[in-house]
């Protein structure tokens, strides 16, 4: 006992832990090197676009923000209806793989949604226009015809299905798995002894859910909302392929011109863009980086206040 | 817990730098040239030229490409599809060899000089792509449709916005046709395909069509969907849809009769020659700039003016002489009959006449 209570630890490190510590440390910085150079490339690259002449941007709209304006409004309208759509649903999957299905369903049934994460963007933009946009448009037709007096239905069907309300849904089956895995594992982390303490008293499943596993599990699901609307905000290809875009601002979800989001914007107008059209669109980009950032900060945020009790420190 | 969370937060920021990334990636991604096959017949042809443009000759340029290079295994040709504007630029800067461009030459650029060519020697600018566009409909019970450009011209504004207007059902007597609402298709990305579109519909229509030629759609009316097959995707799956896109991949769908002179006129790859070899001379043509000013008025009703006309823009005399002989083949190739197949079969564009295709040959014997 006394040799062991008065050993120093060995302060000398040897080659190979400099050599991992080393290495460790230049994998740190080299992503927020990384993260800079690309901050320092948005920010260079958008000064021409901001001071140009508006009138010599594509369009010629009155100014750089009447240009980013609507594809900024597209870019959080779409992130935003697909998260309420997604939110429900994912707490929903996450409340039945954590403490409703049998052990052997809920392992398989993560495995399913696990999987879903793993399905390439482009793929669900074809499923898009394929499958969804067909499928739906009958469906639009009879909420334009029924429900036309709510802002959201106002005006004209579209005849192709490609509506804002399209790609929200795809956005939702993307983001689900995200939302679902953060949920699931903080539902999993509520401490045995306030269900136990829940059931005592005499809840039903249902009661002692919303008794002890949601109030834990609260700031979990915001950070895991957060995540999801960060993966929407960012996704290009999905509306790029399914969105009739415009520049238009305004809430139809169901008519020919939706406002289109950012990053779907540069995919459709780089491979023909030159000159000052570039930087303009390297500009949006760099409104689209800001937003990110903001949402994640947010994000970062709610979890750091939370931390000890979300399980996430 | 920790795992994931962090690995998602992770994902978020490497997303942003992924997007720079692609964006960056993606406008070199096409430029790959296909693999020479070393066992074709050996020329004497060696070198690498570079060329880059408009993205209407991207897949026939790949077709030239892989056939050129199967025929000169020391040859490696890359064609960076980067638009028609960025094509002029780059040539005029001496970045590129050659350039592929929807719209010819400005006056000015031509004025400022070329970079690769060597100083006052002139400069080539011939046909070699040229693409019929065909207004495309799915509008259940008709099978057969006739429209002149008044009438496109108000359906792509949204000025007509049912299938039984007035002014459809006068041209379409025997026609069936729904009360039904219009639904416009047009590209979402910009597009030489748009620009020759509304350049025939400004011209021919420009009471209605008052927005000049541009490769953005020029109004906020209608559908968009991306890219030739967005379009063909959108029309086809929507009900009492009409769109524009190139000819060979309208598919099954109707393909609109347009109205030439007094009669209506189905596309065809003759037709779509024949009004590029009727029209006249563009403005700054000479003998080794064959621009054309394409004739959208014409009233002989073997024309289909609705046509894209691509160019090849390249030097007569190059600052970098090993590279003439180069340009000088494979742009011979392009414009030969043997090119010309090549891309209606792999692109389904409509091949040069033989009268235009003679006074290209002429042209290209100045490369020096």
């Amino acid at each position: 006992m006394t040799t062991t209570s008065t050993r120093k630890p060995r302060s000398t490190l040897r080659p190979a832990d400099r050599i991992f510590a080393g290495s460790t440390v230049i994998a740190g910085s080299l992503i927020l090197a990384a993260l800079a150079a690309v901050a320092v490339f948005l920010i260079a690259e958008s000064i021409p676009a901001l001071i140009v002449d508006p009138a010599e941007l594509k369009g010629a709209p009155s100014s750089f923000w009447a240009y980013v304006g609507p594809l900024a409004f597209g870019t959080v309208w779409a992130a935003f209806l697909a998260l309420v759509m997604a939110l429900p649903i994912s707490i929903g999957i996450a409340l039945f793989i954590s403490h409703f299905a049998p052990r052997r369903i809920a392992q398989g049934l993560g495995y399913i949604i696990d999987l879903l994460a793993a399905v390439p963007s482009v793929v669900f933009g074809l499923w898009g226009i394929k499958v969804l946009a067909p499928a739906v448009t009958p469906l639009y037709g009879w909420l334009v015809q029924n429900l036309g007096f709510l802002p959201f239905f106002a005006g004209g069907v579209s005849g192709t299905g490609r509506t804002i309300l399209t790609v929200a849904i795809v956005l939702a089956v993307m983001i689900i798995p995200i939302i679902t895995a953060v949920t699931r594992e903080v539902f999993l982390q509520t401490p045995r002894l306030h269900e136990e303490a829940a059931l005592a008293l005499g809840a039903t499943r249902w009661e002692m859910i919303q008794m002890a596993v949601i109030p834990f599990g609260r700031p979990g699901m915001i950070s895991a909302a957060m995540l999801g609307l960060g993966r929407a905000l960012g996704e290009t290809m999905v509306v790029a392929m399914v969105l009739s875009p415009a520049l238009v601002i305004n809430f139809v979800l169901t008519g020919s011109q939706n406002p289109s989001t950012i990053a779907g914007n540069i995919a459709l107008n780089f491979p023909e863009a030159n000159g000052v059209d570039v930087n303009a669109l390297i500009a949006t980009g760099m409104i689209l980086f800001v937003i990110t950032l903001v949402i994640n900060s947010i994000a970062r945020i709610v979890i750091n206040r939370r931390k000890a009790f979300s399980g996430a420190n | 817990m920790n795992s994931v969370l962090s690995r998602y937060k992770r994902l978020a920021s490497i997303g942003a730098i992924a997007v720079a990334g692609t964006i960056l990636l993606s406008s070199c991604a096409a430029n790959e040239a296909g693999t020479t096959d070393p066992s074709a017949a050996a020329s004497d042809l060696a070198g690498t030229i570079d060329g880059s443009g408009a993205s209407s000759q991207g897949s026939a340029q790949e077709a030239w490409v892989a056939a050129f290079q199967t025929e000169n295994p020391d040859v490696t040709i890359n064609y960076d599809p980067s638009g028609s504007g960025a094509g002029r630029e780059a040539f005029i800067s001496g970045g590129v060899s050659f350039a592929g461009t929807d719209s010819a030459l400005k006056q000015d650029e031509i004025d400022g000089g070329f970079a690769a060519c060597v100083p006052d020697t002139g400069y080539i600018q011939v046909p070699a792509y040229i693409s019929p566009i065909a207004v495309i409909f799915n509008v259940e019970g008709v099978d057969a449709l006739n429209l002149d450009a008044p009438t496109i011209a108000g359906i792509f504004k949204g000025t007509i916005t049912t299938w039984n207007d007035p002014a459809i059902a006068a041209l379409n007597a025997d026609a069936t046709l729904p009360s039904a609402p219009i639904t416009a298709v047009h590209r979402s990305d910009d597009s030489g395909t748009t620009k020759n579109f509304t350049d025939y519909l400004n011209k021919v229509a420009p009471e209605i069509w008052d927005a000049p030629a541009a490769d953005p759609f020029p109004y906020q009316v209608g559908e968009a969907a991306q890219g030739t097959s967005g379009v063909v995707d959108a029309v086809t799956n929507g009900t009492n849809t009409i769109g524009y896109a190139d000819a060979s991949k309208a598919g099954d769908l109707g393909v609109a009769a347009i109205k030439v002179g007094d009669e209506f006129v189905d596309y065809s790859p003759e037709a779509a020659a024949a009004v590029v070899a009727g029209s006249p001379a563009g403005d700054t043509a000479s003998d080794t700039d064959l621009v054309i000013s394409l004739d959208r008025k014409t009233t002989d009703p073997t024309h289909y003016p609705l046509v894209l006309v691509s160019y090849i823009i390249t030097c007569t005399e190059f600052v970098d002489a090993e590279v003439a002989p180069v340009v000088k083949a494979y742009v011979q190739y392009i414009t030969s009959d043997a090119g010309q197949s090549e891309a209606a079969s792999s692109a389904g564009a409509a091949p040069l006449s033989t009268d235009l295709s003679a006074k290209v040959a002429t042209a290209l014997e100045s490369i020096k």
